[in-house]
């Protein structure tokens, strides 16, 4: 144990004090301190990315340990690893769990993710969240999250994952229900935690299949050498015809699904949005929802090697969440929720990646993996640049909804500025980051899947479409009436705008390929110049298309409207998934399964308890005269039983 | 005059039984106090007399009617003491009026 374990304990202390005493520190002093301590924790991050990517070496426990192996491969370093719950036996003696941190390019990579947006979010909160309610809560529930999702990334077993992976949930149901006195956020956070837990619980049995038969939990053993661990120890079983570690391994991707908000669980995230606006920014844009793909590439091996036909199906999966979010986000009017189907549509973008990657570290072959991690990088950095954006707009008119913005763009500079960096990233412009990592995206896409190209490439236009129509809404089209006149936002504000904007423009110019590969060999990726092309021209068309309907305001949007009237009517509403939720837990959980069994429960379970309680009393009621404390009457009892057993000694 | 074992024998059980009626029906404590004793000189008539005609040479019945007359008389003080108690605190001794611990 040494510096690194700083990473959490840095910000599960905070939690500690800020949670405990944060009431009396003040909430400018709770600021401070948790913004202190995330800064810390950030130059920590740094300097373990920097010594582990640059210097190929990272000092641990004292000594310098090579980052590369022999033959030019990223090697796995683990600064501790200690056991956390013993529960070995002569039966199981491998079953204990561990709590530890490894250090590999994805688990460095998401480091210095995490703790940039979060340091941004820290520093941002203190202007955004400045005088509300709660401020040393919100602060302390903040340290919470980034310990649980820094405590995620380093973990070093799929049950230390796990662990973490429960803690970011609690934390963002914290987070989304922080206004607790409106009920429409206590509804959103209990929607979220409870879809998310229900989809933890397909992660659960996941892990305790493959647990069960390849006896670890540790992703080295389980990943190392191909899998070979889980193709010696699960290969070739089956369960009513389908491969058991493909079963696992499904499960297991639900569990991810849950929480990166794959189709069918995408209903959680639109509501996560009542939560403040930074929190949605750094838990439900850039970290917490990317940890479904951070899982899933964390046990790329064992998918790619045991389980092709599960890659195929996430790909398959990812595709029609990002075309089916695409949808609905042209036609959501709340600014928060456009960016909230936007980044579901991402997500799955990097679902995509992963599920059409191959393995091999060449061009061509593991470019999914590449592209997925990087994409992750860029969209983490330009999607918390757009949702503080959003904040700073709604911190300047109080209200998440288009029709209250227009025009904005001389009153809010910074911000417009920022944005549009941002719309352009995501959109896929060069050379904002967003271009690289999505083309990257594109090309393992075509390579592998024309389908799936396709539905990608037009979702790519449909992203541009969307954002750009949010750009122009806020931005430009027509002045509304302003209960006050706009204001720039404070520093403390738009300085994390600028840093992430930054980011945003140079994130494309890192070389990712030879940082993070399936392989973890690094190798140089070359564009391909016609999918470029495409992917370039399909966006400019989607902006193109929203400049022309959204600059100025004009009768197109409802002309369009008016010819797609009801599959609009649809996406606006969603396409109903949410009714459908209701309808299966309204209808026919709680009132046909439900209606039976508290029925069963009612009449047959408590009747059985309630005769028994019934005869008992019944059966004291008349026996209860006995005792009626007359001591005569005991001695006459007493002495007319002695008479009987000398009569019957006697005479029998 | 040499009295036959029967009569002594008949007199204790019929002083018995008119101890176990007194105790059962009589409801004045003093009374019930005088039914135990009259049971108690039941079981001392039978003691002396038993050792009289079975075993005229020992002594153990003789011992153990003293013993019982011991017994008795201590007995009869603790309860006479409690029963001027409990007359001071009910301002009668009628057994079923003591009831205060009930319930």
């Amino acid at each position: 144990m040494d510096y690194t374990v700083l990473l959490l304990a840095i910000p599960f202390l905070m939690f500690l004090l800020l949670g405990l005493v944060g009431q009396k520190l003040g909430p400018k002093m709770a600021g401070i301190l948790g913004t202190a301590g995330l800064s810390v924790v950030t130059v920590l991050a740094y300097y373990v990315a920097y010594s582990y990517f640059l210097n190929k070496g990272l000092t641990l426990n004292g000594v310098l340990e090579s980052a590369v192996n022999g033959d030019g491969s990223w090697k796995a370093l683990t600064s501790f690893n200690f056991t956390w719950l013993d529960l070995s036996n002569a039966n199981r003696p491998d079953l204990r769990i561990e709590i530890g941190m490894l250090f590999d390019p994805i688990s460095v990579m998401m480091l210095v993710v995490i703790t940039t947006v979060s340091l941004m979010v820290h520093i941002y909160s203190i202007g955004y969240m400045h005088g509300e309610e709660g401020f040393e809560r919100y602060y302390s529930i903040l340290s919470l999250f980034s310990f649980a999702m820094l405590g995620l990334v380093v973990a070093t077993n799929i049950f230390q994952m796990y662990i973490f992976w429960e803690l970011v949930g609690v934390s963002s149901f914290l987070l989304i229900g922080f206004y607790y006195k409106k009920p429409s956020a206590v509804k959103a956070a209990k929607k979220a935690f409870i879809v998310t837990r229900f989809a933890d619980m397909f992660f659960l049995v996941g892990i305790l299949i493959l647990s069960y038969y390849t006896k670890t939990f540790s992703f080295e053993q389980i990943n190392g050498d191909h899998a070979a661990l889980v193709h010696t120890t699960m290969g070739g079983l089956t369960f009513m015809g389908c491969s058991v570690t493909a079963i696992a391994l499904t499960l297991i991707f639900l569990g991810g699904a849950g929480k990166s908000a794959m189709f069918p669980f995408q209903i959680w995230l639109p509501d996560a949005m009542e939560g403040p606006t930074p929190s949605s920014a750094l838990i439900h844009a850039a970290t917490m929802v990317v940890a479904g793909v951070y899982l899933v590439a964390r046990l790329f091996p064992v998918y790619f090697f045991e389980a092709t036909s599960v890659l195929t199906f996430i790909a398959y999966v990812g595709a029609f969440t990002s075309l089916f979010a695409a949808l609905i986000a042209c036609t959501q009017t709340d600014i928060k929720r456009v960016l909230a189907f936007s980044t579901i549509s991402q997500i799955a973008y990097m679902m995509v990646a992963l599920g059409v990657s191959g393995y091999a570290s060449a061009h061509e072959a593991g470019l999914g993996f590449t592209a997925s991690m990087w994409h992750l990088f860029t969209h983490a950095m330009f999607k918390a640049l757009l949702f503080m954006c959003a904040g700073a707009i709604i911190h300047a008119v109080h209200s998440n909804e288009m029709d209250d913005m227009g025009n904005m763009r001389k009153y809010l500079p910074i911000t417009h500025w920022t944005f549009l960096i941002a719309c352009f990233a995501i959109a896929g412009i060069p050379p904002f980051s967003g271009f690289f990592s999505k083309d990257e995206i594109l090309t393992a896409a075509f390579e592998s899947n024309m389908i799936i190209y396709v539905c990608q490439a037009f979702v790519a236009g449909l992203t541009a479409f969307y954002m750009f129509r949010l750009y122009f809404r806020i931005f430009w089209y027509n002045e509304p009436t302003f209960h006050h006149t706009p204001h720039e936002a404070p520093k403390s504000m738009t300085i994390p705008l600028i840093v992430l904007a930054a980011f945003t423009c140079v994130g494309g110019f890192i070389p990712f390929s030879e940082f993070i590969t399936a392989e973890s060999i690094g190798y140089e990726i070359e564009m391909n110049t016609t999918i470029a092309t495409i992917s370039v021209v399909v966006a400019l068309i989607g902006i193109a298309i929203a400049t022309f309907m959204y600059k100025k305001q004009n009768e197109w949007p409802d002309k369009v409207t008016a010819i797609f009237k009801n599959f609009y009517v649809w996406a606006y509403h969603r396409f109903y998934i949410d009714e459908v939720y209701l309808f299966i837990t309204n209808k026919i959980i709680f009132g046909i399964i439900c209606t039976f069994i508290a029925w069963f429960d009612r009449h047959i379970i408590d009747g059985f308890m309630n005769l028994l309680a019934w005869t008992t009393n019944l059966v004291s009621d008349e026996t209860k005269e006995v005792q009626s404390g007359s001591v005569q009457q005991y001695a006459w009892v007493f002495i007319m039983g002695v008479v009987t057993i000398v009569a019957l000694a006697l005479y029998l | 005059m040499n009295v036959p074992v029967e009569f002594y024998l008949v007199l204790s059980t019929l002083l018995f039984f008119i101890g176990v009626y007194g105790f059962i029906v009589r409801k004045n404590l003093i009374g019930i106090l005088m039914s135990i004793e009259l049971i108690l000189n039941a079981v001392n008539i039978n003691f002396v007399v038993f050792n009289r005609f079975l075993f005229p040479e020992k002594l153990e019945g003789y011992m153990y009617g003293l013993f019982v007359i011991i017994v008795a008389a201590a007995e009869t003080a603790v309860a006479i003491a409690i029963i001027i108690n409990v007359y001071r605190n009910m301002k009668n001794i009628d057994v079923d009026s003591i009831k205060e611990l009930k319930n």
